[in-house]
């Protein structure tokens, strides 16, 4: 057992969290929260260039990490510094799912930060059920034809391809019968609709009216792609849990600071031990979630059903522990918290909102139960 | 005992139903179905209107100011049915907390000016206690009035101040004395916000949305004859001020309308093909959220009716505050967790210019109020005071 990490991933953490540090202030994000794109594509080509993306790759795809503990570095980091650029989208989900199907050459383009990507999967009444695709593929001659409706797809304005998930054969919910397809943005029959998101950056829905493209653009075979989709958003669990656990960090260090310094009845709030108690639970808590972001990202390679249970057990204790730290934490800044200018009033929106994606907490408390079961 | 509602009780609750269902309009009802809450000044201002015609705005003046005197199961009666016609909440700042210190402290002169005002709509009032130095410490405030003959000049800074850029006056706490002990040197000062001098300036909320300020004061010129009561007294008003703040402070009827949103909610999104409502998870959720707001009804209404009949709310309303808000909150989260991934948009200004909702049409407001939601447990004071409040009243020792 060994706890500590490689010289490398200490090295990446560090230049990473400096960098934000100095160049993403609340005031920038203030900002780019405020701008028509959502992010920024500055900081996106600095995050390229400091090798944060290809520090999610494998060797193999062109990058020199893609473990689950590179990808919990990262996005420890960017939790921490509330980062919106859409690193979760454009690599890990878009990236990470086109070098897994062999399309190196966008991957390429991607670590360099010269692509964006959106993996539009989620419908409207599917919530959180991931084999539920109702959006058609259909041969038609050579080619495929793509019609149905993506929901809260991140990301999608700015990406130039979309990846999509369709049904080839069976039921709305079977795993089987699941195809990708790679589709340029600009493709006839494709509409969006987009939106700014609560906890910053931007999504859209996607209305897909037969669109017409070549074979070629699936990826992998046809009916087969539940597997690349799963291993995919097995990564994206890490990252979303590594996210949530950097922001409980930064939570939890501007609500120690804050009561150190705000006074009321003539000495700092943080002498009240009903807020002292509190805090020292949340540190508690905090370690849980340390250690399960720990062992969700150890057995991201295991086999799957060990990877899964690991996953749903780190995410379910992270969205307990989520909403207790944001909640806390807020209430005892009183008022300040509340005011959309103050940084945990941001931190505290990525903590919550990361239980929206690929399944709350209840969901994965399901799906620990049945992959405990039996 | 009797857990029953009396012929008479009855009566009046189909009366409410009725006007609610006539009165009420319709549009309105849906902007706050749908968690609208923020209505514009206009919807709340007619909402007023209508409900004085009915002569049931003042709730709980006594007839001789034009109240309608309500005993506290009426109130309770009233407030249930509002929140479940999905009727504007009534802004209680003139209404609920200047009035009864203008009943019982205020001149002559005062209750037949302002009191009128404040029935047909002449006035906005807001509330001028906090202060970017004095939140949960309110007695520490700094903001002075200092007397120049027939007049104080009023320096300093309020804050949070809710609504009050739609205001025409503030009631402030300001210090005449700063000589005297904390508490002993405040005052009661009603003020124009047309004087010259006072400047608001909006806060913007973690939701985005614009409902609090900070009021500025520069040489504000303030005649003493707005002093209410006494000078150097005005800590005991505004006491007397706070335990009216706090009734009605259970929100049971939000809480229970809050409730019915969710279950609707429920039933309409679908989680593994089944209802939502029927997942086993979601549905013990919302029954254990159920089960404490019935019991907070019975508290409701049994520390309600034995402050009508004399009983001082004291550390009751502690507790009921407490409570109600984190049943509400608890809803809130309900209603955010059953949205799913729609929680994710951010509609007040996806909608812009573009009314068609994104995804369900219960979906938009609900992270955002979520996260508007978490002031209920800080303002009024906050919970952590309500239970010193509690635990001194009980235990007595040291803050
Ligand atoms: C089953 C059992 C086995 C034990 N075995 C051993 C043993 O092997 N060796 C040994 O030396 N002792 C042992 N103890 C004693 C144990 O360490 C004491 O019970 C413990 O230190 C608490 O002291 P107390 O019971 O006097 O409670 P008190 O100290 O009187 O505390 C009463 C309550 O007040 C709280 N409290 C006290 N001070 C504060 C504060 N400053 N802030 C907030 N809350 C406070 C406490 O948490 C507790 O809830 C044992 C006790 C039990 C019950
Ligand atoms: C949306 C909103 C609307 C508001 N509207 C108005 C309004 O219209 N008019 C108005 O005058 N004010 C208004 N307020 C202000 C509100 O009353 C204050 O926010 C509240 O009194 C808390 O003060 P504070 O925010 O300065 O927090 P602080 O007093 O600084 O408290 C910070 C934290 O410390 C805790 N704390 C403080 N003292 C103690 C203690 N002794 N023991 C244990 N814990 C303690 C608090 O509970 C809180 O968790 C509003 C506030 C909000 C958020």
């Amino acid at each position: 057992m060994n706890f500590d990490l490689t010289e490398e991933r200490q090295m990446l953490q560090d230049t990473l969290r400096r960098f934000l540090r100095d160049r993403y202030t609340t005031e920038e994000r203030n900002r780019i929260l405020n701008s028509d794109a959502g992010f920024s594509a500055d900081i996106w080509a600095q995050l390229a260039e400091l090798g944060v993306l290809g520090a999610l790759f494998i060797e193999t795809q062109g990058g020199f990490g893609g473990a689950g503990f590179d990808i919990a570095v990262v996005f420890e980091e960017l939790g921490r510094a509330g980062v919106v650029e859409p690193v979760m989208d454009s690599a890990v989900l878009g990236g990470r799912l086109l070098a897994a199907a062999g399309r190196t050459d966008l991957v390429e383009e991607v670590i360099a930060g010269a692509a964006h990507l959106a993996l539009a999967h989620g419908e409207p009444v599917s919530r959180y059920d991931l084999t539920h695709v109702e959006t058609r593929l259909t041969a038609d001659g050579g080619d495929l034809i793509l019609s149905g409706r993506k929901a809260v797809v991140v990301n999608a304005e700015a990406a130039g391809h979309l990846i999509v998930s369709a049904r080839e054969s069976g039921g709305a919910a079977d795993a089987d019968g699941i195809s990708l397809v790679l589709v340029p943005a600009d493709v006839a029959g494709l509409t969006l609709r987009g939106y700014p998101m609560l906890s910053g950056g931007r999504a859209a829905e996607v209305t897909l009216d037969d669109v017409r493209l070549p074979a070629s653009a699936r990826l992998g075979d046809a009916g087969q792609g539940w597997a690349l989709l799963s291993d995919t958003i097995a990564l994206a669990h890490v990252a979303l849990a590594a996210e949530a656990l950097g922001a409980m960090e930064s939570a939890v260090k501007l609500t120690i600071d804050y009561l150190g310094t705000r006074q009321q009845f003539g000495r700092p709030i943080g002498t009240f031990q009903a807020l002292q108690h509190r805090v020292a639970d949340m540190l508690i808590e905090l370690e849980q979630a340390r250690s399960a972001v720990i062992f969700a990202a150890g057995h991201l390679d295991g086999d799957t059903r060990t990877r899964d249970r690991h996953i749903a057990a780190a995410r379910h204790l992270i969205g307990r522990v989520g909403r207790l730290v944001a909640e806390e934490s807020i209430q005892m800044h009183g008022g300040i918290a509340m005011t959309q200018e103050y940084e945990l009033a941001h931190i505290a929106k990525r903590i919550v909102m990361t239980d929206h994606r690929f399944g709350d907490t209840d969901y994965h408390l399901e799906r620990f139960i049945a992959l405990s079961a039996a | 005992m009797d857990l029953s509602y009396s012929p008479e009780e009855q009566a009046f609750r189909a009366e409410v139903r009725d006007f609610l269902e006539t009165r009420l309009p319709k549009e309105m009802a849906a902007k706050v179905r749908q968690g609208h809450d923020h209505l514009s000044k206009a919807d709340m201002e007619a909402w007023h209107a209508i409900l004085n015609e009915k002569g049931w705005l003042a709730q709980n003046w006594p007839r001789e100011f034009g109240g309608a005197e309500w005993n506290a199961v009426q109130r309770h009666i009233f407030e249930e049915e509002a929140a479940r016609a999905n009727a504007p909440r009534i802004v209680p700042f003139g209404l609920s907390m200047l009035a009864p210190v203008l009943m019982k402290f205020g001149s002559k002169e005062q209750q037949d000016h302002y009191l009128p005002r404040i029935l047909d709509g002449t006035d906005w009032w807001c509330q001028g206690y906090s202060e970017p130095g004095a939140g949960s410490d309110l007695a520490s405030l700094k903001t002075k009035a200092e007397r120049h003959g027939d007049h104080y000049i009023v320096n300093g800074q309020k804050t949070w101040t809710t609504l009050g850029q739609y205001a025409n006056w503030i009631f402030c706490l300001v210090r005449t004395d700063p000589t005297a002990k904390q508490q002993e040197g405040i005052s009661f000062l009603l003020i124009d916000m047309d004087t010259p001098g006072i400047e608001v300036r909006p806060i913007i909320l973690l939701d985005g949305t614009h409902e609090v300020n900070e009021v500025w004061f520069t040489d504000v010129k303030v005649p003493v004859a707005n002093l209410v009561g006494e000078e150097n007294k005005g800590w005991t008003y505004a006491k007397y001020l706070l335990t009216h703040e706090r009734t009605n402070i259970a929100g049971v009827g939000f809480s229970q309308a809050g409730l019915e949103q969710v279950k609707r909610i429920a039933r309409a999104e679908r989680a593994n093909g089944r209802p939502l409502i029927e997942n086993p998870h979601f549905a013990a959720r919302m029954a254990q959220v159920e089960i404490d707001l019935m019991a907070l009804a019975t508290s409701n209404l049994r520390i309600v009716s034995k402050a009508a009949a004399g009983g001082a709310p004291g550390i009751e309303a502690s507790m009921l505050k407490v409570k109600g808000t984190v049943i509400r909150q608890e809803i809130n989260d309900l209603a955010r967790r059953a949205v799913g991934p729609y929680a994710m948009p951010f509609p007040s200004e996806a909608v812009e210019g573009d009314n068609d909702p994104i995804g369900p049409d219960y979906a938009g407001p609900l992270a955002a109020q979520y996260f508007n939601y978490r002031k209920l447990s800080i303002f009024g004071g906050s919970n952590e005071v309500q239970r010193n409040i509690i635990a001194q009243t009980l235990m007595g020792g040291r803050r």
